[in-house]
């Protein structure tokens, strides 16, 4: 299939930025709000029932990156998704996230 | 400082961290990614003829070109609220804006290195420098490839005295994991000298 098919050919999400790297939750809303939406939305909702990076629902729905993000804004208008876009440097590159990193590696 | 990784109702913010797997083209990085994440090496897709982007793609074949690029990438899920992905690096000179992208916001960057093709990791090291993203140097060592020192290495590639150099063999998950475990120690030593130049009153020559 086309990948932009599933979007219905548009290419830009109707909001969100969706970095690689922004995680993504479903949300718990009650399924009619689910009405009208297509497979691949349903999939990236069954999907992010954990969370999930944009760069992994892409990988795992074996969809480009950019139907991806046009999907995920679909879904985060309707408050199906929740997203947290990646956190600034002094956030990420703080000693304490370092020190978290660090003992997760050291305990792999 | 104060920074914490939670909203204003007290509850802890899922982050996401990344760091960049760079170097030459069959140095690796795939299989760095896959032998320390959770799964094996993911790959996603953008599409870059969707992103009004100048991309010269010379097949001209069809009315319409897509480029696409492929990446790899994998996850190392280190507590319920903090994610570390793993992003190699695509090649090609021409993906330097993406590299932009992808190097914005990482944590820090391994360049893998072999050394029968030292040269093949020259952009990737000028890049980091550049942009002053920390960096280790990790030299792939493949079977029956010729071992240098680190030293030597260092020498050869003209490193800066702080930047670690290791030897490594990236289909061992300890040896990436401690690829790994390297770049973040040096992260830690770089943010803090960092801060300790930024508190220093500006001086000539530096």
């Amino acid at each position: 299939m086309r990948p932009y098919a599933v979007t219905g050919g548009r290419t830009h999400p109707v909001s969100g930025r969706f970095d690689l790297i922004s995680l993504i939750q479903t949300t718990q809303l009650p399924p009619d709000q689910r009405h009208g939406l297509s497979p691949e939305h349903l999939g990236i909702l069954e999907l992010c029932r954990n969370l999930m990076s944009v760069a992994e629902v892409s990988a795992h729905l074996d969809l480009p990156l950019g139907a991806v993000r046009v999907l995920l804004g679909d879904l985060l208008v309707r408050r199906l998704v929740e997203v947290w876009d990646p956190a600034p440097p002094v956030i990420t590159h703080d000693d304490r996230t370092l020190e978290e990193v660090l003992n997760g590696l050291r305990a792999l | 400082m104060g920074s914490e990784r939670s909203d204003q109702a007290g509850r802890r913010v899922p982050t996401a961290v990344k760091i960049l797997i760079a170097g030459g083209f069959g140095v690796g990085k795939t299989t760095l990614v896959g032998s320390v994440s959770e799964t094996r090496a993911l790959t996603t897709e953008e599409d870059l003829s969707e992103r009004g982007i100048g991309v010269d793609d010379t097949s001209g074949v069809g009315d319409k070109t897509t480029t696409t690029v492929v990446m790899d990438f994998g996850r190392i899920t280190i507590s319920d609220d903090l994610a570390l992905y793993l992003f190699g690096t695509p090649g090609q000179n021409r993906f330097a804006f993406l590299w932009d992208e992808l190097a914005l916001g990482a944590l820090g960057a391994v360049v893998l290195a072999d050394t029968r093709r030292l040269a093949d990791c020259f952009p990737s090291l000028d890049y980091f420098e550049t942009r002053g993203t920390p960096f280790v140097v990790a030299v792939n060592c493949f079977d029956g490839a010729r071992r240098y020192t680190t030293e030597q290495v260092r020498r050869a590639l003209d490193l800066d005295p702080g930047t670690p150099v290791l030897l490594c063999d990236v289909r061992d998950r300890e040896s990436s994991k401690r690829v790994l475990i390297t770049l973040i120690e040096h992260v830690r030593t770089s943010s803090v000298a960092a801060v300790a130049d930024a508190a220093l009153p500006a001086t000539a020559g530096r």
